[in-house]
């Protein structure tokens, strides 16, 4: 390797560098300079570099490649994931501030794992070996352990912690057994060559890693029967966490396992398709059922994403160009209903403190028409209904699925979005049917606009949605 | 002078938003001790939107030429275009009457919602969307704009019954929400289905597109969901009795006037041309549904102690002559069917205004409540009178018109069907002339009602437009028929090639 290459090579990693550079740097910073304004000040360099990382992959003109004998990929697919990751992670630390400031919470350190995290997840979704794989997967898991405690003090925040950490190590085992089935049933960890091995069909012992390490990603998607560790972490967490979970990782999550499944096993699709379909359908069901009857708006939220997560598989059983652009146009906006909705569940703050229940919503639309309508239009985005944005990364995922003749697939998928009707409705219904004293604080300019421009974006987006998905269309042909 | 206006349909279709802008700028902008100020002139602003719509649907309908079977005004822009979605308006002989009638109901909507005294700016908002989004469902000749227009009117629908409907108006929205989504999402499938068999989602190319026989049946039955739900045709009419009692008097006038007609209109513009071989097949089905529907529910109507709740099971038995005339697939059925779902429009609508005038005065819809109405009310009485016997489908009213014509075009059909409907229509006299009885004539024996008000000089106009709109329809009906003639006659002849095709 002379230095030409390292040279090339290095520079594909440029976001990644950005992100792990600047994290070390205002780690530093942060050790030396401990006053509030130099937190705040580390905390708002970390925004920045979330942006500058989402901006370098956004404007990078080189031809992509692979780096380090090719464990490494910076292709179409990974510039897309790296611009939503960075951005949506910026969006959430921006969501996070005015709550850390209120509740005394404002320390360095949460930036700086939020930025390795996202460094974690920017390695995901360029990794193109298994060994790449699990070490992306595993800095961001183990930032993310710790956010999910970050708030010591709270038992819950403990709770939700620890439980995290617990089934998330289980999870990286079944994935690190699973990677080892294959790599001793294919001779390679590189996802070229294994693709080249199982090319010419596969085997039990090779089936068999693949399903381990289809469980192990559905653990960090949170898909059904993966699931139980969601609502109780969403809920535990603080607020500001689980907005960060439920964006940037879910994100980068479903894209690795779309290139896992789609590149290394894309041959041998029928081996993994029936895998991902009942997942995705008890996803569905779990999400669909399991938020009917909850009271807590987080956990509420935390079945909405695990519904989700499952119109996100019906998209990669689907195993085709279509299926990954319908994935990605889904995700982007996705992501858009979520990030408002959890400016909003910031925004729920009284004169007492922050409030979580859904029935604290109610006469929301009289109390505070922008927020009132605002939740309404992300509430209707989330569940895909139309004239929403949401309503076309339903559609295309369901396009998808019926191209590749999975025609019952997408008739549940369906129809367990108008049971999920139900409850975005309740939601609905207690902002504008039901009356409450209830008076909350006004929120800071930050969770202000973010959620007044997500709810506007759910509706503005529709004529220029083009765009957004010719680009997912774009690197859906030029990925596979 | 529309051609040199490209995009005129779509200004008329969105005009509405840009009026609900104007009020939701208004409200949001305006300080909390003007919201009430704001609620008022927000009246006004609605109005106005409306009766410039009404104008620019009466503009379009002195341009349209009801000599052309095809689509006019078409209205196209580029869209998602590398996938084959696209951004296309149009308006031909079957659909351009039901532009007209949104729009001719919409500002009688606005002016009937002076009982709406709380949150007026919100409500007149989700008017106003609720009207594009009518409008547009008519105008759209792109499937999945079609689709996006067709759901989305369930969700201001759903906040008007929520919040300004009655005292079990949840209930009523959440059933009316979940009940038409359940029906609508099959139909989304099956269109995502037919926009991969042909590869673009232009209403115009799908009509000549052919499909499979056995794909027909399924998505036949796919849009059968959606549009029975919405129409609603028996057995899945339950939800409709609810949310026509629960909403206020103005979202009952635009649920039965407008949103029922979706359906019929659904069928004439999918089911009917694109999927031919198994409409046929499926046309014995429907007419028995139809026929139950018409007998039936004219039957449950009968024995209704609520008077908003016999209209809605009326209008359940009359959409049952709407798709029992489009399923005979001849040239007077179908177009007979197309003047029930105008005539309809009119006569229901003025029923529920009625009721809204007793309503407005007495806080109770029970039939027992009143009596002896003549005395205190005569205008009330005439008028209630003409649309009484309208709604049973005496001559001379637009009534009669539709349901004679569906039933001659049932006769050709099969001589039962025509028999069934006919035992509708005796019923429909049954109940209807007995409500009129127990309401209207009789001694004021309730104390309460000795002061009650004949109708003030709003009503009267609201109601006035309305009867001559029946009477003329009922007498010239050559002003719809000669409309609607070329694209119904291109319709059937589309339909019996596409027969005679298969049975070779």
């Amino acid at each position: 390797m002379n230095a030409d290459t390292l040279y090339q090579e290095i520079g594909l990693l440029t976001p990644e560098i950005i992100l792990a550079g600047g994290a070390m740097a205002l780690l530093m910073f942060g050790v030396f300079f401990t006053s509030d304004r130099a937190s705040k000040l580390v905390y708002i360099a970390s925004v920045l570099l979330l942006v500058v990382a989402g901006f370098a992959s956004l404007f990078w003109t080189g031809e992509g490649g692979t780096a380090f004998s090719g464990a490494f990929i910076f292709d179409d697919l990974a510039k897309f994931a790296k611009i939503a990751v960075c951005l949506t992670a910026a969006m959430a630390l921006i969501l996070a501030m005015p709550y850390l400031e209120a509740e005394k919470l404002m320390k360095i350190e949460f930036p700086i794992l939020a930025l390795l995290a996202a460094t974690g997840m920017t390695v995901m979704v360029s990794a193109n070996d298994l060994i790449s794989m699990y070490m992306g997967i595993e800095l961001s898991a183990l930032a993310l352990y710790v956010l999910a405690a970050f708030n010591r003090d709270s038992l819950r925040a403990s709770e939700a912690g620890l439980k995290y950490f617990v089934l998330g190590a289980l999870s990286s085992g079944l994935l690190l057994y699973g990677s080892s089935l294959v790599y001793g049933f294919t001779g390679a960890t590189g996802f070229e060559q294994i693709a080249a091995a199982v090319d010419g069909g596969t085997n039990v012992g090779l089936t068999f890693g693949l399903v381990f390490v289809i469980c192990g990603l559905a653990f960090k998607v949170s898909a059904a029967p993966f699931h139980m560790w969601t609502p109780d972490v969403y809920e535990g967490a603080p607020t500001p966490v689980t907005a960060f979970f439920a964006t940037a990782p879910k994100f980068a999550a479903i894209v690795l396992m779309a290139r896992v499944l789609m590149e290394p096993f894309g041959a041998v699709v029928d081996d993994w398709r029936d895998v991902i379909w009942i997942i995705a359908v008890l996803s569905m069901g779990v999400g669909a059922f399991g938020a009917l009857t909850q009271e807590n708006i987080k956990r509420l939220l935390a079945y909405s994403s695990i519904g989700n997560m499952g119109y996100a598989l019906v998209a990669i059983a689907a195993a085709s160009q279509t299926g990954l652009w319908a994935l990605l146009v889904f995700m982007a906006l996705y992501m858009i209903g979520v990030v408002g909705a959890f400016g909003a569940v910031l925004s729920m703050r009284t004169r007492e403190g922050m409030v979580e229940n859904i029935s604290d919503l109610a006469g929301l639309a009289q109390r505070s028409p922008g927020l009132g309508w605002s939740i309404t239009a992300l509430m209707f985005s989330i569940g895909g209904l139309p004239f929403m944005v949401g309503f076309f990364g339903k559609f295309f995922v369901i396009y998808a699925a019926v191209q590749a003749d999975l025609i019952i697939l997408s008739v549940l998928a369906v129809l367990f979005s108008v049971v999920s009707a139900a409850y975005y409705l309740r939601v609905v219904k207690v902002i504008w049917f039901d009356s409450s004293d209830i008076e909350f604080v006004p929120s800071s300019m930050s969770v202000y606009w973010v959620t007044r421009v997500a709810g506007l974006a759910t509706v503005l987006l529709l004529p220029v949605l083009g765009w957004l998905v010719f680009r997912a269309y774009s690197v859906g042909l030029a990925t596979l | 002078m529309i051609a040199e206006i490209p995009s005129f349909l779509s200004i008329l279709t969105f005009l509405p938003t840009v009026g609900a802008l104007v009020i939701a700028i208004m409200r949001f902008t305006a300080r909390p001790e003007d919201q009430a100020k704001i609620g008022e002139n927000s009246r006004g602003v609605a109005l106005l939107t409306t009766v410039v719509a009404l104008g620019l649907a009466i503009w379009m309908m002195v341009e349209f030429d009801p000599s052309v079977a095809g689509f006019q005004m078409v209205h196209e822009v580029t869209w998602l275009e590398q996938i084959g979605l696209g951004y296309r308006m149009g308006v031909d002989g079957i659909s351009v009457l039901l532009v007209l009638l949104t729009a001719f109901l919409m500002p009688i909507c606005i002016l009937a919602s002076g009982s709406i005294k709380t949150r007026v700016a919100d409500y007149m908002i989700a008017f106003l969307l609720l009207e594009t989004l009518m409008i547009g469902v008519f105008t759209a000749l792109d499937l999945v704009l079609f689709y996006i227009f067709f759901e989305g009117g369930l969700i201001p629908m759903f906040i008007i019954i929520g919040v300004w409907g009655g005292q079990n108006r949840v209930y009523a929205a959440f059933k009316f929400f979940l009940y038409t989504l359940l029906g609508s999402v099959l139909m989304l499938v099956a269109m995502i289905f037919m926009f991969l068999e042909a590869g673009t989602t232009d209403i115009t190319v799908l009509l000549q597109t052919e499909f499979a026989r056995e794909a027909q049946t399924w998505l036949w039955l796919a849009f059968f969901a959606s549009f029975a739900v919405k129409m609603p045709m028996w057995p899945v009419h339950t939800w409709l009795p609810d949310a026509h009692v629960q909403a206020p008097t103005a979202g009952s006038v635009i649920l039965a006037g407008v949103l029922l007609k979706m359906g019929g209109y659904g069928f004439m513009r999918f089911s009917l041309p694109m999927f031919p071989n198994a409409s046929d097949y499926f046309a014995p089905m429907v007419f028995v549904l139809s026929i139950i529907a018409i007998i039936y529910t004219s039957l449950v109507a009968f024995r209704q102690t609520d008077i908003k709740k016999l209209i809605a099971y009326s209008s359940v038995a009359h959409m049952g002559f709407v798709t029992m005339g489009l399923f005979t697939m001849n040239d007077v059925g179908v177009q007979g069917a197309l003047y029930q779902m105008i005539s309809h429009g009119v006569i229901s609508g003025a029923l529920f205004l009625l009721v809204g005038v007793i309503y407005d005065r007495m806080h109770t819809r029970e039939i027992a409540f009143y009596g002896g109405l003549v005395h205190r009310m005569p205008v009330y009485a005439a008028i209630f009178a003409l649309f009484a016997m309208a709604n049973v489908g005496l001559p001379g009213t637009s009534g009669f018109v539709g349901e004679i014509m569906t039933m001659v075009g049932a006769f050709q059909a099969g001589w039962w069907v025509a028999t069934g409907a006919a035992v509708g229509v005796i019923l429909s006299a049954m109940y209807m002339l007995t409500v009129y009885r127990n309401v209207v004539f009789g001694e004021i024996t309730n104390p309460k009602l000795e002061t009650i008000t004949d109708v003030d000089a709003k009503e009267f106009g609201m109601l006035a437009v309305l009867a001559v709109s029946t009477i003329v329809l009922g007498v010239f009906s050559t002003l719809i028929t000669d409309v609607t003639a070329a694209s119904v006659e291109n319709l059937i002849a589309n339909y019996n090639a596409a027969i005679a095709a298969a049975a070779q």
